[in-house]
């Protein structure tokens, strides 16, 4: 039975992130970039969080208090906020630059936090034991965590390969980074008078672009993986 | 036949070596030539056409010019003269430019950008193949045809200052020459002094006709400093003075002989926003070339912009202008403004003499040349030139003639465009057969590898090699007589030249049994293997090996890394692959790491199960046909329980902490040196240090790069090679206080600049004196068999010894990567490798994705530009070949030698029996396995618009890398097989 309303409930949330497209005009992905990333990311959340509390999950926040509650969300909001800070730090880290263009990488780590973060703080809340067991080996023990993990593996997964064309140089307006339009302007000497300021920002274009299509067939993929693998799965109930 | 996988492996290599060697004679083709060379200069020039009557005009035109000045500087861009810069700082130039009797144009250079090519390209007016890089520091003389040989010919004498390369491909040409040698590239003024000391005097005389001068100083700044430096304008204002010498001088003497002379001010190559050259960007390739004449005289108003026209186009005009034939492989077209002052009948005359001299060079390297359209352009014109002869010669109306004249002049430029451009994009045949022999053995020797891994991996690393048996077999002495009938077929068949068939007939047979022999051994290692299929199949109770996280990784960056390579701007940028790539290995380290240490208790019982299933498996595993659950199965058995819970409180939290801490390092390096094309622009901390400004801080850093250097270094060495790596250090930093890097704190101005030969070579008696140490300790534990710590040491001060070398050569600048390397290593030897238990073969692949990301995070890159050849003088008098080829090699693939080496001594150390085999075996495999995919993706590419930029330059990087490499492996099975016999 699980199954079947697992399959029912995820191709919703897939169609959510490309609905807020329609409502804005002059809305194109890649111009109002980072529009769209906040967008979103504030949409995924809230589809995540509705989700969260009609299916709810796990039942076992029975006997809840209401400060209970309140301290659970607080602590959520600050692992979503760490965990922002740190995908900074490791975007930093992959050679994003450290002092140019703090808010696109900023917000790069804003939406995958909301695409990995967001639904394991939904599903375990804040406990990092339970997620380092999901995350490893033979650690899943609901058909819920199984799809989580997909999902979140398959979202970094799409980051990762996203960074790949960044060095490809095919002069597509999504590739044409700040620096290469620059040193073309350099090349032909009349860069002085228009300045950079003409030049699109599209540093995390690829890799936020990796990550949502990455989330996207994670989400397709975890239904179906289920699915076919609906024989062998039997969880161990803690 | 048994052979440890070690020895196995450096064979291998060795054989790669061989085939690499052969492909890449292959694929850098000899360029267009003309087969007249100079000795068939005889030949009568051609007549002028003439439609029915007879022209009386046979004899080859007079030179335009009676003296001729050659003032070529080295790097001079176009906008050093054209632009801002040339404005500011050439002033006299500039009036020249914009206002006096002269002609500029922006010469555009062919690939390479490095000297010597571009003097023959100058001086022959064709196109020097890339090869010509190679042998750029041991030029051969120019045995094609040429103007300064056809100058000399005809009685013409030439007096040359300057670089020393041009003594060499000319020798014997000038009557009067002093070489000045172009190697100390931190040298920017005395080079050029002494060429100008001669000046004054020179040009008092009259007894010369060409003179040539060769400036290297502006080069010498951008090497060292870059385009943007102070230094750049200091030397542009001086070079300006010097012209204005000259041409004052020049046009002084015209005064009294009314004939004209010409100067000829021109560039080599261009120099990057970085300061080196080699490549392929607009900075390299455009370079000012600017003609002065009484004759090229103009009315005011007259604004003559900078054409653009090719480098090559110089040697048909300089030909022209002194009344010699036109160089016989010359593709360039002749710069029509400098004959536009003449009559119409001569213009004419010069325009015929360059196109047929265009013509014949493509009849002798097109075989369909009547069909290309710049042949029949130029029977077109030559018809059109004669009647206008004939007309000329019945003296008719002046104005008819005046219009038919200006209408086959425009035929004969364009035919002159069209003729030029189609022979420079004739890129000359590659040596297809050559290319496929090398390919053949480098191909057979990886399918070896791959078929031998899982014997290779196993616990004994010995493999039964059949050595013996192909030799004698049937298939052998059939592969042989095929191959040697397929040699004798292609190389009596050949229309173009081909390397591998002018080999001598025995070292081609020895070519041909070797790889038979090779064929022979892979077919028989494939039926082994067939066979043990089946009898695996036999009983399927064999269990799955499981692949961690890393190996996933390993497998995929491997793969990964060698698709990339076929695209040019992954291999522009491959630093960032590597970049990459190790980032990502230090999230899978740290992700390994924290499991280990936080689910130790939860996952028990899989843990035991994990153990059993690798106490299963070793046995049927040696047989196992998939590649990587091999490598990994022989170690399972001893990963277990990792040790990570007897580690104490403060060594936990450091294993914690030590992935963060190198991928903050790697971020730092990763700023120091922007590397690649795309990014290569962008400031970085190594510009910023090697400023002038900042030579204290420089210092300063250099200082506590050498001190921690020796505090990382010194903990495992004896008393002695402490010592003298202390003093050794010392003496590095003494050196570059010498050549006036870095600053002694009680040294306030940086006057007396020395070469800093005797502190380089103080050094050097350290380096050697520790490597002998060393070599001493590893020959006393295999005479002596008694202690292992001496083996252990000994390699340790081998290590070491290497590091000093490396702190010797490296820029001062770049003394923090060897800093972070040594200190990268220290934390993965204790905080990784050790309490994790990885095996050899990862160890090995780690190595290896370090190496090459330190490699590039010295600042190197794939293209030649980035290599550091002032490295190959440190401590040389004079440029020597041997030795500088080797320092220069070491300072470049310092990265990937010092992980290698350090390899071999924390194998050594820490684990004992197989794993150097293995070790050699993984680092001979996944070093060939890139290089054979690269051959391959090159000879498909052969004719990709990028080939010379981009793919050629990494081709010679990655033979040179697989040159490395065999020493490298001949260096672990020598340690090997120590190991074995103590």
């Amino acid at each position: 039975m699980e199954v079947q309303s697992i399959e029912e409930k995820w191709p919703l949330s897939q169609t959510c992130i490309f609905i807020p497209s329609f409502f804005l005009e002059n809305f194109s992905i890649l111009e109002t970039h980072l529009t769209w990333l906040c967008i979103c990311s504030v949409f995924v959340t809230a589809v995540n969080l509705l989700l969260y509390l009609v299916v709810k999950p796990n039942a076992s926040s029975k006997r809840s208090s209401l400060s209970y509650k309140v301290t659970r969300f607080l602590k959520c909001c600050i692992y979503f906020l760490m965990s922002c800070f740190f995908f900074h730090v490791i975007f930093v880290l992959y050679g994003a630059p450290l002092i140019e263009l703090v808010l696109e990488t900023f917000l790069f780590a804003v939406i995958l936090s909301t695409f990995t973060t967001v639904p394991c703080l939904c599903l375990l809340g804040p406990n990092i034991k339970a997620w380092l067991r999901v995350f490893s080996r033979n650690g899943v023990t609901s058909i819920w965590e199984n799809s989580l993990q997909i999902t979140t593996i398959s979202s970094f997964i799409g980051t990762w390969l996203g960074a790949f064309p960044i060095p490809l140089d095919w002069e597509r307006p999504w590739q044409m980074a700040i620096e290469r339009k620059y040193k073309m302007c350099t090349s032909l000497y009349v860069c002085t008078r228009h300045g950079a300021s003409h030049c699109p920002q599209v540093w995390p274009i690829s890799c936020t672009l990796g990550a949502t299509f990455g989330y996207v067939a994670g989400l397709v993929i975890s239904p179906l993986w289920i699915y076919w693998n609906r024989k062998q799965l039997t969880y161990k109930n803690h | 036949m048994r052979l440890g996988s070690g020895t196995f492996a450096a064979c291998c290599v060795v054989i790669e070596v061989l085939g690499v060697a052969l492909f890449l004679r292959g694929f850098f083709p000899t360029p267009v030539r003309s087969s007249s060379r100079t000795e068939h200069q005889a030949e009568p020039p051609a007549p002028e056409p003439s439609a029915g009557a007879s022209s009386n005009w046979t004899k080859l035109p007079p030179p335009l010019f009676r003296k001729v000045v050659i003032m070529l500087i080295d790097g001079l861009r176009d906008d050093f003269v054209f632009g801002s810069k040339g404005v500011k700082f050439m002033p006299y130039t500039t009036y020249l430019v914009e206002k006096g009797a002269s002609h500029s144009f922006v010469a555009e250079a062919k690939l390479p950008t490095v000297t010597m090519p571009r003097i023959k390209a100058l001086m022959t007016g064709s196109l020097p193949g890339f090869i010509d890089v190679v042998r750029n520091l041991n030029s051969p003389a120019l045995l094609e045809d040429n103007v300064i040989t056809q100058a000399k010919a005809a009685g013409k004498r030439i007096i040359f200052y300057g670089d020393e390369t041009w003594v060499k491909l000319f020798p014997r040409h000038f009557v009067e020459y002093d070489g000045t040698t172009s190697f100390f590239v931190s040298d920017y003024t005395e080079v050029d002094d002494n060429v100008t000391r001669h000046l004054d005097k020179v040009l008092k005389r009259g007894d010369w006709d060409v003179l040539i001068l060769h400036y290297l100083g502006l080069d010498h700044i951008g090497h060292v400093s870059g385009p943007s430096s102070p230094l750049i304008g200091h030397k542009l204002r001086e070079m300006d003075s010097i012209l204005m010498k000259i041409h004052t001088s020049l046009l002084s003497e015209e005064r009294e002989t009314l004939v004209p002379n010409l100067l000829v001010l021109c560039g080599d190559h261009g120099m990057s926003e970085t300061g080196g050259h080699g490549a392929s960007s607009v900075e390299e390739l455009n370079t000012a070339l600017i003609l002065i004449s009484s004759a090229f005289e103009r009315k005011p108003g007259d604004i003559r912009r900078p054409k653009h026209v090719q480098q090559t186009d110089l040697a048909a005009t300089l030909a022209i202008g002194l009344g010699l034939p036109i160089p016989g492989s010359s593709v360039g077209s002749l710069l029509f403004p400098t004959v536009e002052g003449r009559p119409v009948r001569e213009q004419l005359r010069f325009l015929h003499l360059n196109a047929v001299q265009l013509s014949k060079l493509l009849q002798e390297n097109v075989p369909s040349y009547t069909k290309e359209p710049g042949f029949e352009q130029f029977k077109m014109s030559e018809r059109l030139h004669g009647n206008w002869i004939r007309l000329y010669l019945e003296e008719n109306n002046s104005e008819v003639l005046f219009n038919l004249g200006a209408k086959v002049r425009r035929q004969y430029l364009d035919a002159l465009r069209t003729l030029s451009l189609s022979l420079s994009r004739q890129v000359a045949q590659y040596d297809i057969y050559s290319m496929l022999v090398g390919t053949v053995m480098v191909l057979e020797v990886l399918a070896l590898l791959l078929l031998s891994i899982p014997q290779a991996l196993s616990s004994e690393a010995e493999l039964e090699v059949p050595l013996w048996s192909p030799v004698f077999s049937l298939l052998f002495y059939l592969m042989f007589l095929v191959l040697s009938a397929l040699h004798v077929i292609v190389c009596t068949s050949a229309e173009s030249s081909c390397y591998f068939c002018g080999l001598s007939w025995l070292t081609a047979g020895g070519v041909m049994a070797l790889i038979s022999a090779l064929l022979c051994a892979v077919g028989s290692a494939l039926a082994k293997m067939f066979a043990d299929g089946k009898f695996l199949s036999k009983n399927p109770a064999h269990p799955k090996a499981r692949w961690s996280e890393l190996d996933v990784l390993i497998l995929l960056g491997t793969m990964g890394h060698v698709l990339s390579l076929g695209a040019s701007s992954f291999i522009e940028e491959e630093h960032q692959t590597w970049y990459f790539l190790i980032n990502t290995l230090c999230l899978a380290l740290c992700h390994e790491i924290y499991r280990n240490c936080f689910l130790r208790d939860d996952c028990e019982p899989q843990q035991c199960s994990h153990v059993e299933e690798g106490f299963v498996s070793p046995a049927p595993a040696l047989q196992d046909r998939s590649i990587r659950c091999n490598m990994l199965e022989p170690h399972r058995v001893s990963k277990g329980p990792t040790s990570l819970d007897t580690l104490r409180g403060y060594e936990k939290w450091m294993v914690l902490a030590s992935p963060w801490v190198i991928l903050t390092c790697c971020r730092l390096l990763r700023s120091l040196n922007q590397t690649g094309v795309q990014w290569a622009h962008r400031p970085d901390l190594g510009h910023w240090l090697t400023s002038s400004d900042h030579k204290a801080e420089l210092s300063v850093l250099a200082a506590l790069s050498l001190i921690v250097i020796f505090a990382l270094v010194q903990r495992r060495c004896s008393l002695t090679s402490k010592v003298a790596m202390a003093l050794g250090l010392l003496g590095v930093y003494c050196y570059r206080a010498a050549i006036g890097n870095v600053l002694f704190p009680w040294q306030r101005d940086s006057k007396d600049i020395s070469k800093g030969v005797i502190e380089a070579r103080f050094v050097h008696v350290f380096v050697l004196g520790i490597l002998f140490t060393g070599t001493k300790d590893l020959l006393k534990s295999q005479v002596i068999a008694a202690d292992f710590t001496i083996k252990t040491v000994g390699l340790w001060e081998i290590y070491s010894g290497l590091v000093l070398l490396a702190a010797l050569l490296f820029r001062p600048h770049n003394l923090p990567v060897l800093v972070f390397s040594l200190f990268i290593q220290t934390i993965m030897t204790k905080f990784i490798w050790k309490p994790l238990r990885h095996d050899a073969a990862e160890i090995t692949i780690m190595h290896y994705w370090f190496g090459q990301a330190f490699f590039y995070f010295q600042g190197n890159s794939n293209s030649i530009a980035t290599v550091d050849v002032s490295a190959g003088f440190v401590g040389l008098d004079t440029y020597m070949e041997v030795p500088a080829m080797f320092l220069t090699a070491f300072a470049t693939f310092a990265g990937p030698v010092l992980w290698a080496s350090h390899l071999v001594s924390f194998l050594s150390s820490e684990t004992s029996g197989s794993a150097l085999g293995h070790a050699c075996f993984c680092y001979a495999l996944i070093c060939s396995f890139p290089v054979s995919a690269y051959i391959i993706l090159v000879t498909s590419l052969r004719y990709h618009l990028f080939i010379w930029s981009v793919f050629s330059p990494k081709l010679l990087y990655e033979g040179m890398h697989i040159l490395i490499t065999a020493a490298i492996c001949a260096f672990f099975t020598a340690m090997d097989q120590t190991n074995t016999k103590s």
